[in-house]
């Protein structure tokens, strides 16, 4: 029985010390007329050859192809350590570290990638994740109408750069608790905020700007961050955290500092795997920590005055505080999180700045060389990080489809987020002068 | 040995196989770019290895401990699981590929559909949600949904048992809707008269589990369902349990309108230390428009079987999307894995097993003298032992078992919840232990109590043999020390 020690005799051993005379009789309570008896939809079972067999088969039928998509997903190089050391089984099969003093391996693994996050990010405090950076910012939002009690109106405004898939995630999540999302005004010429467009006295409870912007360009977030402080919202920063290495983090942005930030984590040694298990990461000011939601790890001591960690100010969460509590998650992402860790750990700040000055100094020959063809130009002006979204004059989606079958993904079609026949482009530390190259002249050859 | 990789670094030092190529600092204007320089580890590949495989030392797992956390079914998690669902092709899949490099992928996602529409008796299944708690959330938002779409605005209550967990009454909460608690019954059924009080005109649902969190199968759920449904509300399965009917009775006969899966729990993926989880959901019939999204489709083309999203266009009354892609895909197949492994005849015996071992300790320990919170019950995979008695005549509370048991090398069951029975050890063995690590659990117990009653060991400083003692949670509370600040 696969993973079922049990020999004949234990079995028959157990149930006289029960009492029973089957198996069967220790389902008597279940009704009868609701027992089912088959599972004809479950095939028969696979030994650990045949199931590693089929999924050789299966993986081989996907490939490898040549990915120059972004998007909110990053392919960047995982030291063969960061896996290696996660997966070990004491921290791949503990449980949330509730018995402190059995646990004292995820606890400084959490307070560590903590401490790690909040410099990354310019901001005090951490929490020990969430699921992904879509749903950090519903939870953002959610503690914004917490932290920011003079507000009623519900009104989240989004710069015109957050990634819409986050707008919807958050709208899902948090749009029956009251809460709103709307746009800010967009400038066409440079992708981000319209600032002479902006109307004040709509009283938000929060603004959300995102850097880089979803298609690529850098937001002048002093100057928005400002001007959302002025109107006494909280400010949410959407950041990609390779990104932090070098771009000015949110809690420096403007005069007092972003209030809240998150993204996602993935970039930091997790694989893309298709979109998930990934991690939400939030960080803030000090002053809003009780409003945080999702475990916390502190420092403490214990009874002999040695150094320790635990799981902290739990009186926010759903198992103490229940209908009350600041959200309802229970799970984060632990094991990322572990991930996430060793990566920044292993390379530390020279080493995620030299990723992402190889991501930049990529991205620019790919953008160089794209824009060479006739047809492409780029659709916003203005500096960039590893991303940029081009305009072609013809529709993007056969061109996507036809550089598939030559095993290259060309992009993100941007072409419903921009109106117009868009392709959003990134190129990491990951690619080669030749593989960057062998796109340039494979998208040539279909333009010309 | 609690030293911050922080306080192992020497400035200078690097991982330097790990740098990539080098490349100018970029031309971005001064104004985007950040003035200080954050504190990040300096530490050679060496000391990072030692640093982190020291510190997962200090963990107790199920690879190296007996886990018996009630709730949590801390069963193995098959090695083969992790390695397939990390083959590179796997891994290294972008969420935005096409679908043309990615039906190997969507093969194992559809058929993941199925198998867990079958175990469960469901009509449509949706992969989408990152953990339990967002399964509920997915669960009540598609209840509220439903009841809009008809029209039926005044259904805002959720119907949630004094012994759920803290998660149910958290989600209906942050779904905007009212929770209406219902008491207990001394035999670990619901009052039925407490369930026929509350039910009314603006009854959204009722969320339950079951085998519910006391450890038995709640007997009378078909009147339960009737009811509910009379009343015109729906019923919500909170899958925490499901590990204890798999193959023998499925949420969907027992009439459920809705249901989250634990993959984490029940389809053995890791736990990971705290996540990451996946809680798939199941509906029936009347909630299948209502699914997050995105579900995995499959059509016929030109003679071919092709596996595609199904998304907005598909499904326009959905509750939207739940995550920024399409939720934790490589926790999706590591359950593939594992339920194919099982297979069809193995899903039953998981039920079995996990049965058999929760009834055999239940028996062991109430014949060592163990009061049981429901002794006239047979136990699901789980069950309650209180320890009201040891604690007022030894003053052996809850926690210090806890702690004891830590220094014997078991990892603590569940103390304290659920919360209406005193002094409580919520205890769930899992199908993968053997009866020796079971008999091992029992003699330890046992040997406990009896150092205590005999010896006068006391355990208020327990435990002893861990990296750390008890440690001081009012001071972790209120010196907040969340992140390493050099002195």
């Amino acid at each position: 029985m696969p993973f079922i020690p049990h020999t004949e005799k234990d079995t028959q051993e157990m149930l006289a010390a029960i009492g029973a005379d089957s198996i069967e009789d220790l389902f008597d309570e279940i009704p009868a007329e609701l027992r089912v008896d088959h599972l004809h939809g479950v095939p028969e079972a696979h030994n650990e050859m045949e199931i590693s067999r089929l999924m050789r088969d299966r993986a081989a039928i996907d490939g490898s192809p040549l990915c120059f998509i972004g998007a909110g997903a990053y392919e960047h190089h995982i030291p063969a350590a960061v896996w290696d050391i996660a997966t070990r089984g004491e921290y791949y099969s503990a449980y949330t570290p509730y018995q402190a003093e059995a646990s004292q391996g995820t606890l400084q693994t959490i307070y560590e990638y903590q401490s790690m996050i909040t410099q990354l990010t310019g901001l005090d405090v951490s929490n020990a994740s969430l699921y992904d950076g879509a749903s950090a910012l519903a939870e953002a939002a959610l503690m914004s109408v917490r932290t920011n009690r003079r507000v009623k109106t519900g009104l989240v405004l989004l710069a015109p750069g957050v990634n819409p898939v986050y707008e919807q995630v958050a709208t899902a999540i948090a749009g029956s608790q009251g809460l709103r999302f709307e746009r800010l005004p967009v400038d066409a010429a440079s992708g981000n905020v319209a600032f002479t467009q902006l109307r004040d006295g709509q009283n938000p409870v929060a603004v959300v700007l995102q850097q880089p912007s979803f298609p690529g360009t850098l937001e002048d977030v002093d100057r928005l961050t400002d001007w959302a402080h002025a109107q006494d919202a909280i400010v949410i920063g959407a950041v990609n955290p390779v990104s932090l290495a070098l771009l000015k983090p949110p809690g420096h942005w403007g005069e007092q500092g972003a209030d809240i930030a998150i993204g996602e984590g993935q970039p930091l040694g997790v694989p893309m795997s298709s979109g998930g298990p990934y991690f939400g990461f939030m960080t803030c000011k000090q002053a809003h920590v009780r409003q945080m939601p999702g475990r916390i790890v502190g420092r403490t001591t214990d009874l002999d005055g040695n150094t320790g960690f635990a799981l902290t100010l739990q009186a926010r969460e759903q198992h103490i505080r229940r209908t009350k509590a600041t959200s309802n998650i229970c799970t984060n992402q632990g094991l990322m999180v572990t991930a996430a860790t060793i990566y920044m750990s292993l390379l530390g700040l020279d080493g995620i700045a030299a990723v992402a000055c190889r991501s930049h100094a990529n991205t620019t020959r790919l953008v160089e060389g794209l824009t060479a063809i006739k047809g492409v130009e780029r659709l916003y002006e203005g500096p960039y990080f590893h991303e940029v979204a081009l305009k072609l004059d013809r529709p993007v989606a056969p061109l996507l489809a036809a550089l598939a079958e030559r095993d290259i993904l060309g992009g993100f079609d941007l072409t419903e987020f921009a109106g117009t026949d868009a392709l959003l482009v990134c190129a990491t530390e990951t690619k080669s002068a030749a593989d960057i190259d062998a796109y340039v002249s494979a998208l040539a050859d279909l333009m010309s | 040995m609690s030293e911050l990789i922080f306080e192992k670094s020497r400035s200078g030092r690097r991982a330097f196989a790990q740098a990539p190529f080098e490349a100018a600092p970029p031309a971005i204007p001064q104004q985007f770019l950040r003035n200080d320089k954050p504190r990040l580890p300096e530490a050679s590949e060496l000391q990072v290895v030692r640093h982190f495989t020291r510190l997962s030392q200090k963990n107790f797992s199920i690879d190296t401990q007996f886990y018996p956390l009630g709730s949590c079914t801390m069963k193995y998690n098959p090695r083969a699981c992790n390695a397939l669902a990390l083959l590179p092709e796997f891994a290294g899949r972008h969420p935005l590929g096409p679908v043309s490099h990615g039906q190997g992928f969507l093969t194992c996602m559809y058929e993941l559909q199925e198998m867990l529409r079958e175990v469960t008796g469901m009509k449509g299944v949706s992969l989408t949600p990152m953990a339990g708690a967002q399964g509920e959330l997915a669960g009540v938002a598609m209840i509220k949904a439903y009841h809009q779409a008809r029209g039926d605005h005044e259904r805002n209550e959720i119907i949630v048992p004094d012994a759920a967990h803290g998660t149910n009454p958290a989600t209906a909460n942050m779904c905007g809707c009212i929770v209406k608690e219902i008491p207990t019954g001394p035999d670990g059924d619901i009052e039925i008269a407490a369930l026929k009080a509350v039910l009314s005109p603006r009854t959204a649902g009722i969320m339950l589990t079951n085998p519910s969190t006391l450890g038995v199968f709640e007997r009378h759920i078909k009147d339960v369902a009737d009811m509910v449904h009379a009343a015109g509300g729906l019923l919500y399965y909170d899958g925490a349990n499901l590990n204890a009917i798999l193959g023998k009775v499925r949420p969907g006969d027992m009439d459920f309108d809705v249901i989250h899966m634990n993959l984490h729990k029940t389809f053995s993926t890791p736990h990971g230390g705290g996540g990451p989880g996946s809680g798939a959901v199941g509906v029936n019939k009347r909630l299948l428009p209502f699914m997050p999204i995105p579900v995995v489709g499959r059509s016929e083309v030109e003679g071919k079987t092709v596996y595609d999203w199904l998304t907005e266009e598909d499904l326009p009354q959905s509750i939207g999307r739940l995550s920024g892609f399409m939720g934790n895909a490589g926790v999706l197949l590591r359950a593939y894995v594992y339920m194919r492994m099982i297979g069809r005849a193995g899903m039953e015996r998981i039920a079995e097993y996990a049965t058999l071992n929760a009834n055999y300790l239940m028996a062991r320990l109430r014949d060592a003298g163990f009061e049981l919170a429901y002794p006239g019950r047979r136990a699901s995979h789980e069950f309650i032992v209180t320890l009201k008695h040891e604690a007022k005549s030894v003053s052996l509370t809850a926690m210090d078992m806890a702690k004891a048991l830590l220094d014997r090398n078991y990892h603590a069951p569940t103390t304290y919840f659920p919360l209406l029975v005193p002094e409580c050890l919520l205890i769930e063995p899992t199908e993968t232990e053997s009866k020796e690590t079971l008999d091992g659990f029992v003699a330890a117990m046992i040997d406990i109590v009896r150092a205590a009653k005999e010896d006068g060991a006391d355990y208020k400083e327990a435990p002893y043999k861990m990296p750390v003692r008890r440690l001081d949670d009012v001071k972790a509370a209120r010196q907040l020390d969340l992140a390493y600040r050099p002195e």
